[in-house]
């Protein structure tokens, strides 16, 4: 058992090294440095820097130093906490994200919550009550629910808070609160704007789950052991729950790590048509302006939630199934 | 049909001979897939877009860019054959759009003019259009009107006029074309990578399967918003749709070669790959001409069930402001102007598209179960 977990655990470390040699490729891929766009900047100005003017700019930071070089050294600040500069802000790339980062991690693992919280008793329903009103219902808001672009659920909401309620349904504090500190007025505020993001996020994964949960739960009630149990008298419920759903919550607790990527994928949008204080728009706009470290640090932060909850579902699944547990894969 | 004509013969005088004994394979697929009736509902759609977009030259009353300067932020218009006095028309009309000056706001309102019809005409001659890379000219369209001041958008204007009914028929050619183009690239990624995993195994093996793990649990949006945004900005519009779709057909390729490599890992000591060999097939020749077909019908499922996730990205990535960019349209880059939540309440038939992208991804599902049902037409 010591070995998986090992195994896992190194898994994650190296997948990490290997996003941060991403992320970086990724932010050094616009034509460009700062130091170009810098001049492009002070040209508009008026003002024309010399060669060598640009050039010692080019040796205070570092820029005309090998690509690995540069690498490592912004390996080694993020190591340390410090994540480099933001040129559109002015400010320390760590500073800003430390301020959005919370919001994006409170909405990732409330949907994450949601989606298993509803998609867990809905599939065990639709599997029990198979091809009852109920389960059909569910299959036609699956189909739609998993055919609907997040952005797409957000604007329609939106437009009908707008018509029906002359609200709106973006934000995530009302406008008392917006810069309050945090206070347990603020969190109730905070847990009445979430549920719209939340659901809006966590719609499609939900969906999802249901068909897997309920085609697996399927799969498991027509096994003879089911039959067996029932014979010998246990009680439907009991006899539900202690096997065919442990069974079938297995190949569920497998995908947090996925759900958790697409979560995580779909938030920056949601982030933006919600308007959203969390880390989403900041990403987009950091691609838009090419505000690189910015961008850079956001890519490794979301890559790095998702390889820690890899990891978690991971380890869950180790301590529930005792096949993986003792190191057979099948 | 003509075999299954003859099938049907044979079947016939030797009553001991079952019709689905004599079946090809690819004849029990289509008769399992037959069955299911959502399937072939989904598919029916599809055709339709398909079709339609194909000619949207055609269907379409005007061109994408083409703007109606007295009709801006237009309702959607609707087509009557009953008058306002009663009187029945054969052929449809709409009602006259007047300008008017609002006495309060002093901003310009189109109203209805129900005492001046408009009758519509039916393959009409009007703009010049050419179709199939110019193979053919032509200037008829479906409908259209006689007069230049007569209009009809079906569906509404945006904010520059622009008729929101051809811009979807010419934006659902852009996002079916992407999306076919992206699952071809990532058919061929897929077989390829996946194959050469699966047929040697060992040491590439290893790295391919690691690269795939890699690429699968990297929350895929951020990255390719990312790689999206690092297009040149001064890019054509057509080198800017090459490197989308590039961009999005990295997405589809992993599942592909999963399955591809799962497959040639098990058929790969099989009696009949063996005879291939010993009859100095070469590597390529084995996998391509003697495995491959074996489970054709995976990977066509496979496709289908990643078309949707294609265009939902590239409807994301255009709607960003990242992805295509007008002129050229998508559903994505219709969806674009619906991102400003003023004029989306004021104008919500400016969320259309986004309908049709649903419905487009719903017919997808539907013929994906159908065909994951189908692929394997031996099974009860």
């Amino acid at each position: 058992m010591f070995n998986v977990v090992a195994n896992r655990i190194l898994w994650a470390c190296l997948m990490m090294a290997a996003i941060s040699v991403v992320a970086f490729t990724l932010i050094q891929l616009p034509p460009g440095d700062f130091v170009d766009s810098y001049v492009n900047h002070k040209q508009q100005g008026g003002v024309i820097m010399t060669k060598d003017e640009v050039a010692e700019m080019r040796g205070t930071l570092g820029l005309d130093r090998p690509m690995y070089v540069q690498y490592f050294d912004w390996v080694g600040g993020v190591v340390q906490g410090d994540f480099g500069f933001s040129w559109e802000f002015r400010r320390p790339v760590s500073e800003i994200i430390g301020e959005r980062l919370p919001l994006t991690l409170i909405l990732a693992f409330t949907t994450l919550l949601f989606t298993y919280l509803t998609a867990i008793p809905i599939g065990i329903y639709s599997a029990v009550r198979q091809y009852s009103v109920g389960d059909h219902v569910f299959t036609v808001l699956g189909y739609i629910g998993l055919a609907t672009p997040n952005f797409m659920f957000a604007l329609v909401l939106l437009y009908f808070a707008h018509v029906f309620f002359g609200t709106s349904a973006g934000g995530l504090f009302s406008a008392e609160f917006e810069t309050a500190p945090w206070s347990w007025a603020r969190i109730v505020d905070l847990l009445a704007h979430l549920w719209v993001p939340v659901v809006v996020l966590g719609t499609a994964g939900t969906a999802f789950q249901i068909r897997t949960m309920r085609a697996t739960l399927l799969d498991e009630l027509n096994k003879l052991y089911v039959t067996a149990a029932r014979a010998s008298g246990v009680s439907e419920f009991r006899l539900l729950i202690k096997y065919p759903v442990r069974m079938a919550i297995n190949p569920i607790v497998s995908t947090i790590g996925w759900e958790l990527t697409n979560i995580i994928s779909g938030a920056p949008i949601v982030g933006i048509v919600l308007s959203l204080p969390d880390t989403g728009p900041l990403f987009v706009d950091a691609l838009l302006n090419s505000d690189l470290y910015l961008a850079g640090a956001l890519i490794l932060i979301y890559c790095g939630l998702v390889i820690i909850g890899t990891l978690i579902s991971d380890l869950l699944l180790i301590a529930l199934d005792p096949r993986i547990r003792m190191g057979s894969t099948a | 049909m003509a075999s299954a004509g003859t099938n049907a013969t044979v079947a016939a005088r030797t009553a001991a001979v079952r019709l689905t004994d004599t079946a090809t394979h690819w004849q029990l697929m289509w008769w399992k897939f037959r069955r299911h009736k959502m399937a072939l509902l989904g598919g029916g759609i599809l055709a339709l877009m398909v079709f339609f977009s194909l000619f949207a030259e055609f269907f379409a009353p005007y061109t994408p860019q083409e703007r109606t300067a007295k009709y801006t932020q237009g309702a959607p218009m609707g087509f009557h054959f009953i008058d306002a006095e009663g009187s029945i028309h054969l052929r449809p009309f709409v009602y006259a759009r007047v300008t008017k000056r609002d006495k309060v706001t002093l901003r310009l309102v189109p109203t209805v003019d129900t005492t001046t019809r408009w009758p519509i005409k039916f393959f009409v001659r009007s703009d010049d259009y050419k179709w199939m890379w110019g193979l053919i000219e032509s200037d008829i369209h479906f409908f259209g009107f006689e007069e230049r001041k007569e209009f009809l958008h079906l569906l509404g204007t945006d904010q520059l006029g622009r008729d929101i009914f051809s811009r979807i028929l010419y934006a659902t050619r852009t996002s079916l074309s992407i999306g076919a183009i992206g699952v071809l690239l990532s058919f061929v990624l897929g077989i390829v990578l996946g194959g050469i995993a699966g047929y040697f195994g060992g040491m590439v093996d290893n790295l391919i399967m690691r690269l795939i793990e890699f690429i699968r649990s990297v929350p895929t949006l951020p990255l390719w918003l990312a790689l999206a945004a690092a297009l040149p900005r001064e890019w054509t519009a057509l080198q800017v749709y090459i490197s989308i779709t590039a961009i999005l057909a990295l997405i589809g390729w992993t599942h592909l070669a999963r399955r591809v490599r799962g497959k040639l890992l098990s058929l790969r000591e099989e009696e009949f790959v063996l005879a291939a060999r010993l009859s100095g097939c070469s590597h390529a020749r084995i996998v391509a001409r003697h495995m491959l077909p074996s489970f054709m019908s995976y990977m066509i499922v496979d496709l289908t069930i990643s078309f949707p996730y294609i265009i939902m990205a590239e409807t994301a990535l255009s709607f960003l402001g990242l992805g295509m960019r007008e002129p050229i349209v998508s559903w994505g880059v219709l969806l674009y102007s619906a991102q400003n939540i003023r004029s989306m309440i004021l104008m919500p038939w400016l969320l259309i598209p986004g309908l049709v992208v649903i419905i487009a991804v719903i017919a997808f599902n539907f013929l994906g179960d159908g065909m994951r049902d189908a692929a394997d037409p031996y099974s009860q």
